[in-house]
């Protein structure tokens, strides 16, 4: 019996030396300094590390447009590869060291929970660029990058709150950290912009990607009353739930009317390749400042919002449109005071708003959310 | 009508040496060659797959020369768990003992360890704050947790005859529920930005990485201390389950309870014995994940190498020592599956399914050493011709 499993090993090694002899160029290629990239016949090489497949329709499958964009813009100049799926934790950073290992010149790293890895990988690979997405840390060779999505949330919050009969509004959200707490803080706000008696109700689902938990949430909250589900996760899966029970839904990520019809009346929306082709153009011509904190706005054109479903009335789609056009113009900004908080406090006090610092620390929800 | 053939499996009565060496060739062979047929339908060319992939999993010889060791030590980083729960699994199967629990085993020793990390500084502040304390006060607790969830399977067995496949399964999902009850409630990072995870534990009870321990600082990267113990923990239980007088009761009870009851061996003394031991070796692959890599309790830890562990035993016959090799190339498929999104660019499920074709493969082809398949014609209507009693 002994003598059998070590032919079984004997037999696979022999057949992993085999194959792994030969290989030294199918995956390895030099790595071009940072920035120098584009200068030299050398390709720059850039890997996104995603954290649902790519065919979630949401979050992950705009990342990946995101990358399409790139490859489209800049053709032999840039090599872009991705990894989908990859679980927050120990596992991305076995993930984000091999594309540092392989020479990869620039290592996006599209969620939140990859930031601790980023961080670990970028101190040993000090030429190599790396961005997070939606985190807080950042170092020489580590960029964070994120959208003020809290402006297109209360955009779409409007909308809920116009349509909604039952005054309540189902919000199916992944994890209470400040990304998040931001997105439902403007969407309720601008929901109570058009309808002061809105109430938000929030599930939590603590994951970003699972379809069946997802619409589970936003069947827990319809079956609560609620008419409007909008949505912090991945998929469509809320949205999906709130047509299957006859109501309407805010998406966020993709306009995806063609999935659910004119039950979504409009929702946020990510265009990642705006900034990516930015920053790999100015990795080329080595202006990069590889340590930024980017933190775009409706006028960047990274974030916007959906088209409007028919079921949205022209006068709401009016104030809305009105609204975007303050925001962009910097008129005036979505937590500005007064505002006070669903235990009472006043957080924001009248004729101030509050500085990006305290709304990338953002804990506390406004009065009318119950979670 | 009925078919012509009849199929039966019949038991070798003796293993020749072709076929213990020839049928796990083959074995191997065919699940490469049908792993093959699904990466050509995938559209990959399945020779350079290959090649991508054991390059992926144990580096290439122009990486070596370079003194790069990268994908060598992450294939032994994903290894780490998966022999500890290998062994565990190996040590319960033994005496037929089946702990399905090492998932749950795992998670509740990587709680424990987080509590010695985190909170056992602030309860005894008088214990020095080194690695020499903290290491070793955590191995004690993840093995001590490991065992407890592992001993109320075995005594409820012993004692109350309930089936420990299914306690042992449904254990699992008690203390994976509890891991996540505490990353995301109780013991959440208060600096963590609401987001889910314990807080970053102390250095003083990180498993110290290879490249900080003399003679091993050859390999950089993230393995860590925690390997060491696997293969120290195996060479023990390789010890006690082949060499001493326990162990030989404990085989004796797998191979026929009732001659062994009969010679006088204790069922309940040997159950309990080989499920504390068991669980216990399960716990501290918990501590060695989050030890050794994350250094706080978060998401990510549940990923099922309790259950590859059962396969992991299963193809290394519950022999200690093949645990080892076998959890290493189990790690070899999971880091160089990896390089099929990286390097071809195919979908994450197409290296999940290879996978799952390889061990089928293997595992399979292992029916085949033990058993011959007997082909026999049937004449309709008059039964079975040339059949042996």
């Amino acid at each position: 019996m002994k003598r059998k499993l070590f032919a079984l090993v004997a037999v696979l090694a022999i057949v992993a030396a085999a194959c792994g002899g030969g290989s030294a160029d199918t995956t390895t290629t030099t790595a071009a300094d940072t920035g120098g990239g584009g200068a030299a016949e050398e390709p720059m090489k850039v890997a996104f590390v995603y954290v649902a497949p790519i065919g979630d329709l949401g979050w992950t499958y705009q990342h990946d447009l995101g990358r399409q964009a790139v490859e489209a813009r800049f053709g032999d100049k840039v090599e872009t590869t991705f990894i989908e799926n990859v679980a927050e934790g120990p596992d991305s950073e076995r993930v984000i060291r091999d594309f540092a290992n392989k020479g990869f010149d620039l290592i996006i790293a599209t969620s939140f929970g990859y930031m601790d890895p980023t961080i670990t990988v970028a101190a040993e690979f000090p030429d190599t660029q790396f961005v997070h997405i939606s985190g807080f840390k950042n170092a020489d060779n580590v960029a964070t990058l994120f959208g003020r999505m809290y402006q297109p949330r209360y955009l779409s919050g409007m909308a809920a709150g116009a349509a909604t009969e039952s005054n309540i509004l189902g919000y199916v959200a992944a994890f209470p950290i400040p990304e998040v707490i931001r997105g439902i803080d403007a969407f309720t706000l601008g929901a109570q912009s058009v309808n002061p008696d809105i109430e938000v109700r929030v599930v939590w689902t603590n994951t970003w990607f699972d379809p069946p938990t997802e619409k589970e949430a936003a069947e827990a909250l319809l079956a609560a009353g609620a008419d409007v589900i909008a949505q912090h996760q991945d998929t469509t899966e809320p949205q999906k739930a709130a047509q299957a029970a006859g109501a309407v839904s805010i998406s966020y990520n993709s306009d995806i009317s063609e999935i659910v019809g004119d039950s979504v009346l409009t929702g946020p929306v990510w265009d990642w390749g705006v900034k990516y082709i930015s920053i790999i153009e100015e990795m080329m011509a080595g202006t990069y400042d590889g340590s930024e904190s980017y933190w775009g706005g409706l006028s960047d054109g990274v974030i916007s919002l959906a088209p409007f479903s028919d079921r949205v009335s022209q006068e709401t789609q009016d104030a809305i449109n009105a609204k975007m056009a303050e925001f962009e113009s910097g008129a005036t900004d979505v937590f500005c005071g007064p505002i006070v908080d669903n235990e009472g406090t006043e957080q924001v006090a009248a004729g101030t708003c509050m500085d990006d610092g305290s709304m990338l620390g953002m804990e506390w929800f406004v009065k009318g959310v119950s979670q | 009508m009925s078919f012509p053939w009849k199929f039966e499996l019949e038991r070798r009565l003796e293993v020749s040496r072709w076929v213990s060496w020839g049928v796990p060739t083959l074995s191997v062979l065919a699940a490469f060659f049908f792993g093959g047929i699904i990466l050509s339908l995938a559209g990959a060319p399945p020779i350079e797959t290959y090649r991508a992939m054991a390059a992926g999993a144990f580096g290439s010889i122009s990486e070596w020369a370079d003194g790069n060791f990268f994908a060598v030590t992450e294939t032994l980083v994903r290894a780490t768990p998966l022999i500890f729960t290998g062994l565990a699994v190996a040590m319960a199967f033994r005496m037929l003992f089946w702990n399905i629990g090492t998932e749950g085993q795992l998670v509740m020793g990587a709680i424990a360890g987080t509590w010695v990390a985190i909170y056992l500084p602030d309860l005894l502040p008088w214990l020095p704050q080194t690695r020499w304390v903290y290491i070793p006060v955590g191995i004690i607790a993840a093995t001590i947790a490991g065992a407890f969830w592992a001993f109320i399977p075995a005594i409820m067995k012993v004692k109350l005859g309930v089936n420990e496949i299914i306690s042992t399964l449904m254990f699992n999902y008690i203390a994976i529920l509890l891991y996540q009850q505490l990353y995301t409630g109780p013991w959440k990072d208060p600096e963590g930005f609401g987001f889910p995870g314990s807080a970053q534990f102390p250095e003083f009870s990180w498993f110290p990485k290879f490249s900080e321990i003399p003679v091993l600082n050859v390999l950089s990267g993230r393995i860590h201390f925690g390997f060491i113990i696997a293969v120290v923990i195996a060479g023990v239980l390789w010890v006690v389950m082949d060499k001493t007088r326990r162990g030989y009761e404990v085989r004796l009870l797998g191979e026929n309870t009732n001659a062994a009851q009969y010679a006088g061996i204790s069922v309940i003394k040997n159950v309990l014995f080989v499920m504390i031991l068991s669980g216990g070796v399960a716990g501290i692959a918990g501590l060695s994940e989050v030890a050794g890599l994350g250094h706080r309790l978060q998401a990510g830890l549940d990923v099922g190498n309790g259950f590859t562990g059962i396969i992991v035993a299963w193809i290394a016959k519950l022999r200690p020592l093949s645990v080892v090799i076998v959890a290493i190339l189990m790690a070899a498929l999971f880091v160089g599956g990896d390089q099929l999104q990286i390097s071809l660019g195919l979908p994450s499920s197409i290296s999940s399914v290879l996978q799952g074709a390889i061990l089928l493969s293997v595992l399979s082809g292992d029916v085949f050493t033990r058993y011959r398949l007997k082909i026999t014609r049937v004449v309709v209507g008059a039964g079975v011709v040339g059949e042996e009693a």
